[in-house]
């Protein structure tokens, strides 16, 4: 019997299995033919161990960044990138990321059904991540077994729900139609863009009229895009960290210090570990989301069929095809100008460094809702605004990480970090139950709105 | 040339390749074909040779049509675009 227990246990204990099992259930339960569920159920599992092996790749390169960075400019450097900083997360808080990931698109659904908020994100990675950064910003509030499960599954249901909502309205004006809404956690970071958009680009005409080189689409391949920005960061702090007084005496203790070859060769070696580090989450990802996503997305049209599916931020690019390019490369020079002026500040917060992949994704986009409502003088200044916000929010994020606080990656996009930073900071305050409580009034919020406030009769 | 390999791609190869791929899926059962194979992933993955036929929105084709045939999307969520253009290209090369 206790044989029995013990593997029961461990089953609900060990993540890898743990993710597993939520497929094999959603398999069953779409009465699956069984040869699709064992693929299924094996390859949620192994993609789970691919993110795993992918975070001990990429791990390696970001130890010597941030050594030779702390050591060159004396302060912490900071990538910020999605996929690195989750690959870390799920090292600790894997078993807790599974089960909110779970259930809090169950509460997707819960608030779908039951509130106004008629929105069901599709966008599964975003999930995913944001899973894990509410399982480790709740744990470091001292939420743990089922409360920490309880509030995190609201908490993450709330979002999916509420950020789609807050583009809907230019999301409209884009598409030209109220079908689809916007899936992606950069919303804040759109919707500021389009705000400024609206009241500096009266007038202005669309990023759409102008002819545009195509040459720069080839980073649209994030993996060359990250190698490369990478290879330029490392070339930076590794000339920066040999030419600082002391490095060789520094080096012989810290061996990450010691690049052991050509910095040159160090330099572009250790870029592509880190770039190749992420190609690897991504594959694992991609894995275990392939039976996840389709699952949920029949699941919420049977019960919710009036429910607008959220989409990834790509959905929007065919629409402003100037505005995608140009986004990009006005929010990367705000990152730039962000990072300046965090450097000034003299070490305060951490540096944040552009990294390319948000400015690119959440960049491009913010480009198109400002040009939504401003047309091209809307998009340079909304993507600029957009690229300056995604550089300062993880300064801040950063504090209330925990142990991953000192990491050299972070997240990116807009609605991670404003998410992370608003319930790490109430935690500073109300800690355990009370945080729970807190959370799940947010939650049943729109649900009580819903049965109270009677609707709007259109006219 | 016969038809064996369609894959959906996108930047990171994550969010909307995937929802082409459940599309492109929803279309061939309808039009009961059975014996190609769809996949998504990132255009780091597209090379000559990879899959007979690309399915991209139209942002992605400056990139990805030296690797081989694209059907490209107009709007990457309408399954109405796609359904027509699908059909119509496997029409053209004799599949159905």
């Amino acid at each position: 019997m206790e044989a029995i227990l013990n593997v029961l246990q461990q089953i609900l204990s060990t993540p890898a299995v743990l993710v597993g099992l939520i497929a094999l259930i959603g398999l069953l339960a779409q009465k699956k033919p069984i040869e699709v569920v064992i693929k299924g159920t094996i390859k949620t599992i192994l993609g789970f161990l691919v993110i795993g092996a992918g975070a001990n790749v990429l791990v390696g390169a970001l130890n010597y960044f941030g050594a030779m960075f702390n050591f060159g400019f004396g302060v912490n450097g900071v990538v910020p990138n999605n996929e690195a900083i989750v690959s870390l997360a799920l090292n600790d808080y894997a078993q807790a990321t599974a089960y909110i990931m779970a259930f809090g698109m169950l509460a997707n659904i819960i608030l779908a059904r039951f509130s106004r908020l008629k929105y069901i994100f599709l966008t599964g990675h975003h999930t995913l991540y944001m899973a894990a950064l509410i399982a480790v910003v709740l744990t470091v509030g001292g939420l743990t077994g089922w409360q920490l499960i309880l509030a995190g599954s609201a908490l993450l249901g709330l979002t999916m729900a509420i950020f789609p909502a807050m583009a809907q309205k230019t999301m409209v004006k884009i598409t030209g139609d109220d079908s689809i809404a916007f899936g992606h956690f950069g919303t804040l970071g759109y919707v500021f863009s389009a705000w400024l958009g609206s009241l500096f680009g009266k007038g202005s005409a669309s990023t759409e009229d102008i002819k545009f080189p195509k040459s720069l689409s080839f980073l649209r391949d994030t993996s060359v895009a990250i190698s490369l920005t990478m290879f330029i960061f490392f070339l930076i702090v590794s000339v920066k960290a040999i030419t600082t007084t002391g490095y060789a005496e520094a080096a012989a203790l810290d061996a990450n210090l010691a690049m052991g070859q050509h910095w040159f060769i160090f330099s572009l070696i250790q870029a592509l570990t880190f770039a190749g580090g992420v190609y690897v989450v991504l594959a694992g990802v991609r894995l275990v989301l392939a039976e996840i996503v389709p699952a949920f997305k029949g699941i919420s049209e049977k019960i919710v069929p009036d429910a607008k599916p959220a989409l990834d931020c790509p959905v929007v690019f065919p629409y402003a095809e100037n505005a995608v390019l140009l986004g990009f490369l006005v929010s990367f020079l705000g990152g730039i100008v962000g990072l300046g002026v965090l450097s000034l500040m003299g070490g305060t917060l951490a540096l944040i460094l552009p990294g390319v992949i948000p400015h690119f994704f959440c960049g491009a986009t913010a480009g198109v809702f400002g040009n939504a409502t401003g047309g091209r003088r809307g998009a340079i200044i909304g993507a600029f605004g957009h690229g300056l916000l995604i550089t300062f929010l993880p300064a801040f994020l950063m504090p209330v990480m925990g142990s991953l606080g000192f990491a050299q990656t972070t997240f990116s996009d807009a609605d991670f970090t404003v998410v992370g930073i608003i319930f790490g900071n109430i935690a500073n305050f109300v800690q355990g139950t009370g945080l729970m409580a807190i959370v799940l009034a947010s939650f049943a919020a729109p649900i009580i709105y819903a049965l109270v406030v009677p609707k709007k009769v259109k006219a | 040339m016969a038809i064996k390999k369609i894959m959906c791609a996108c930047g990171v190869g994550l969010g909307s390749s995937f929802l082409v791929e459940m599309n492109v899926n929803k279309v061939l059962k309808k039009l009961n074909v059975h014996d190609i194979e769809v996949s998504h992933s990132a255009a780091t993955d597209v090379y000559k040779g990879a899959a007979d036929l690309y399915v991209i929105g139209k942002d992605m084709n400056d990139m990805i049509s030296a690797y081989g045939p694209t059907l490209v999307l107009d709007n990457i969520v309408s399954l109405p675009e796609l359904e027509k253009k699908l059909t119509e290209y496997l029409t053209e090369k004799g599949v159905i």
